[in-house]
């Protein structure tokens, strides 16, 4: 049978009848991060504490996808938006889960658990409240924390499947038009123009095509098509659906990192409900269109997330990109015309399809519309995942969403667009966050990883940490890729021991410019960026580590010495105690002094001292 | 038809054609290292690269890949076409340091000294692919693959075990073009990627001349009888 608007509708009202039973609705962030700070125990025991008060018929608790605030978990929201509780369990659940049934039954509200700013100022009772979440602009994400993502039927009652009906109803060139004018453009990196994309997929001889949709997220530090994966993973199936139908091709991939096993099941069971109620298979809503998804579930490579590698993959053979002469919408997958997108992008269709071009054309900038997901993470106070309209200025990201630089210390640089992108000193932060600005500045969007850093953060070694990354994670098909990288990688090392040599920092760009313009794919082509972008705007802090064998940072454990200044020690003991070494030594009262000999420079003494006694030397 | 401008010279090709097809013919000399005219290319070592524009667009482009346009203006050695392979014969001399061929053809361009530490554990492999390319399409086996990524990735069999399917014909060592692959032929065995093989004696010459597998394989895929095999080359 298949589905009909009908069906939809009433399976929404029934929904929302069965929802209407309930006088409160709790949802706990089972998102990764929540779990990992215990949101199941508080789920589990939440649900049996209202099951010994004769509560569970009356209320009802939800697991939902990642609610953002990482940083504050587990995250619990009770009712719609009403009262947000962070932190629940973290310091005795059975505390925290009592005040939760207070909240429940006696509306009270309890104060330890609400959402303070670091700066121990106002506490906020509704998310809506709170800066973290009133600076976001949530499209792709306004569904994720609140509904169940392994339940089909609250997605169709929040909305869902109603663009793939009335996508099915529209031509397909119709469509791409709509897509087109709506301005969205890739989010997985690049920025190609989505529509562009579809148009000349549509447009490629063959029969046979397919669509794509890539989840290889593998960034260190990015977690955002992971959390919609896991989500709300019916927005990514319903944009595929419309991609294919639009495109003209009838079978779906979703390339996902095995290691998001998560992201996996949910996807598994979204397909298998999807299926089960007729949104995916034979002739969807009557409309003679069919249209089905296969998982891939790939293995940790982060060239896999290139286009050609990850075509490779799904083919069964070795991570491997090619040569994109012949674009992959005329020969992509076994040589078909493959039409592939970022999960995000996907999940952007139905929201264009549902609102209009138009409406999605009036948020962001010019050439950058509509909204973007950040994983927002480093030195910043609140890290999690947040969604922005583009054109936002990193300084609002950082400073208003953010919260500023954790312990107050000053802002150096935030890292954008993953190993790929750049580092963006403070004198950009009033920058708007588009896709051209970033790589204007030397720096790209990627996929949306944004790492703060502070002054403890030294960028030569940054760029150490990424250049480490793309040498393992370089396929070794090219030779300015694998050979170059890792040679990159030497120079700097050497410079990071105290080795460097004049005449490093123009080898550098030297070989830089070799391996951007020289390596087969994105991956090669990108990899210099973090050396680059380190250069372009850290170049003193180079030169001190080659020419005067410093680390201002103090991270650089050849060049770095950490003393106390007896002027300013008021022997607190608190370096000597925090001191994992228990190189310090000195009495109450008395000044400290480290012990070079077996300090192992990790300079947890300057961070914990409270009263800048000690040096980076 | 398609016509196109190299190093500022009008020059007319056939559609499908590569750059490096028609800059060979054209007289222009492009070094290559993983280019094979029998196996074409996968665009691995980048000695090939060339420049492209077409209007105020500038691309590098692998030569043995790229397939020819009309209008563009393609440069083979322009200051950046020179130093990309500046870096990649620096890099690759790097890796092998005792491979003659590479020290050759490095020399030919100018790149005299390697500023970084030479290894000593690749020994003459530029993971070119030839071997693994001839394996599968020339001979049909492919016993040969590449495996791991990055520094680590290395030619080899599958699991790094003697393959099966190996017929000890050493086509992969004949196409290597540094020398990297070893056989060792010695008293009536053949030895190659960690497989023994019993070499066949001509019944005429008493010669030892080609692994029995491998005589096998052809007689199975010709139907040429393998008495009539055995006989060697220069006996026929």
């Amino acid at each position: 049978m298949n589905i009909t608007l009908e069906q939809l509708d009433s399976i929404s009202s029934r929904y929302i009848d069965v929802m209407s039973k309930y006088s409160k609705i709790i949802r706990v962030c089972c998102g990764t991060g929540c779990v990992s700070s215990g949101a199941l125990k508080v789920y589990e025991n939440l649900k049996r504490a209202l099951m010994d008060k004769g509560l569970i018929d009356k209320v009802l608790v939800k697991k939902t996808g990642c609610h953002g605030l990482c940083e504050r978990g587990p995250i619990v929201v009770l009712g719609d938006e009403e009262i947000l509780y962070q932190s629940v369990g973290k310091r005795n659940i059975d505390d925290d889960i009592t005040a939760l049934l207070n909240t429940i039954t006696e509306n009270q509200i309890v104060d330890r658990l609400l959402y303070q700013g670091e700066d121990k100022g106002k506490k906020y009772i509704s998310p809506k409240d709170i800066p973290f979440y009133a600076g976001q602009k949530r499209v792709v994400l306004s569904l994720n924390g609140i509904i169940d993502p392994e339940d089909i039927e609250e997605y169709i009652s929040k909305g869902g499947y109603r663009a793939l009906y009335k996508a099915l109803l529209m031509e397909p060139e119709e469509i791409i038009n709509w897509i087109e004018k709506s301005g969205l453009r890739g989010r997985g990196g690049g920025g190609f123009p989505t529509g562009t994309k579809w148009r000349s997929c549509r447009s490629a001889p063959g029969d046979v095509k397919y669509v794509v949709a890539n989840g290889a997220e593998g960034d260190p530090g990015a977690f955002m098509d992971k959390s919609l994966m896991e989500g709300n993973p019916h927005s990514i199936i319903e944009g595929m659906i419309i991609g294919g139908y639009a495109i003209g091709s009838n079978q779906g991939f979703i390339y996902v990192r095995d290691e998001y096993f998560l992201a996996v099941n949910r996807l598994i069971k979204a397909i298998e409900s999807a299926r089960s109620y007729g949104l995916l298979g034979k002739n969807i809503f009557d409309s003679g269109f069919d249209f089905d998804i296969k998982i891939f579930r790939g293995g940790d490579a982060f060239v896999c997330g290139e286009s050609t590698a990850l075509m490779s993959c799904i083919e069964g053979k070795s991570g491997e990109s090619r040569a994109k002469y012949i674009h992959t919408v005329e020969k992509g997958l076994w040589e078909k015309p493959t039409n592939l997108n970022n999960i995000e992008t996907w999940a952007c269709v139905p929201h264009i399809i549902n609102k209009g071009w138009n409406w999605f054309a009036t948020i962001g900038t010019p050439n950058s519309r509509g909204t973007k997901v950040f994983s927002l993470v480093g030195k910043v106070k609140n890290t999690g995942l947040i969604e922005v309209p583009m054109g936002i200025t990193l300084r609002e990201i950082i400073y208003d969403l953010g919260g500023g630089i954790r312990g107050d210390k000053k802002f150096k640089a935030v890292q954008t667009g993953g190993p790929s992108g750049g580092c963006i000193p403070e004198a950009y932060l009033e920058m708007p966050v588009d896709f051209d600005s970033l790589t204007k500045l030397g720096s790209m969007m990627g996929s949306g990883g944004m790492i703060v850093m502070d002054e403890r953060n030294c960028m030569v070694d940054v760029a150490r940490y990424f250049l480490k990354f793309l040498v393992e994670e370089s396929c070794g098909k090219c030779t300015p890729c694998r050979e170059g990288v890792r040679r990159m990688l030497e120079i700097v090392n050497r410079i990071c021991n105290g080795e460097g040599k004049k005449g490093d920092i123009q080898h550098l760009e030297e070989l830089a410019r070799a391996v951007s313009l020289g390596s087969l794919c994105g991956l090669g082509q990108s990899a210099p960026n973090p050396v680059l972008s380190t250069i372009k705007y850290f170049r003193d802090e180079y030169i001190l580590h080659i020419e005067e064998k410093k680390c201002p940072a103090g991270v650089c454990k050849a060049l770095t010495e950490f003393k106390i200044l007896p002027d300013k020690c008021t022997g607190c003991m608190r370096c000597a105690m925090e001191c994992p070494v228990k190189c310090i030594k000195g009495a109450k009262k008395e000044v400290h002094v480290i012990d070079s000999d077996f300090c192992i420079k990790c300079g947890t003494c300057y961070d914990v001292c409270r009263f800048d006694a000690v040096m980076i030397e | 038809m398609v016509e196109f401008k190299i190093n500022g010279k009008k020059v007319q090709a056939e559609k499908g054609e590569t750059i490096l097809d028609v800059a060979k013919r054209e007289g222009y000399e492009i070094p290559t290292l993983c280019y094979h005219e029998k196996l074409g290319s996968d665009g691995r070592c980048r000695l090939c690269i060339v420049e492209i524009q077409r209007g105020n667009r500038r691309r590098f482009v692998a030569s043995c890949l790229y397939p020819v346009e009309n209008d563009i203006d393609v440069y083979t050695d322009s200051e950046d076409v020179l130093l990309i392979r500046k870096t990649v014969l620096e890099l690759l001399l790097a890796r092998c340091p005792n491979s003659d061929t590479i020290k050759n053809l490095a020399i030919q361009y100018g790149v005299f000294d390697v500023r970084y530490t030479k290894d000593n554990d690749k020994g003459k492999c530029i993971l070119c692919g030839l071997c693994v390319r001839t394996c599968e399409s020339i001979v049909g086996v492919s016993a040969l693959c590449m495996s791991g990524k990055g520094p680590e990735k290395k030619v080899t069999t599958p699991f790094d075990d003697p393959s099966e399917v190996c017929i000890g014909c050493g086509a992969c060592a004949v196409v290597c073009p540094t020398g990297h692959i070893y056989i060792e032929d010695k008293g009536g065995y053949r030895t190659i990627w960690r497989k023994k093989f019993e070499l066949a004696r001509c019944p005429k010459c008493n010669r030892f001349h080609a692994p029995i597998e491998q005589l096998e394989f052809i007689s199975k895929k010709t139907g040429v009888d393998i008495e009539e095999l055995l006989i060697c080359q220069d006996c026929k």
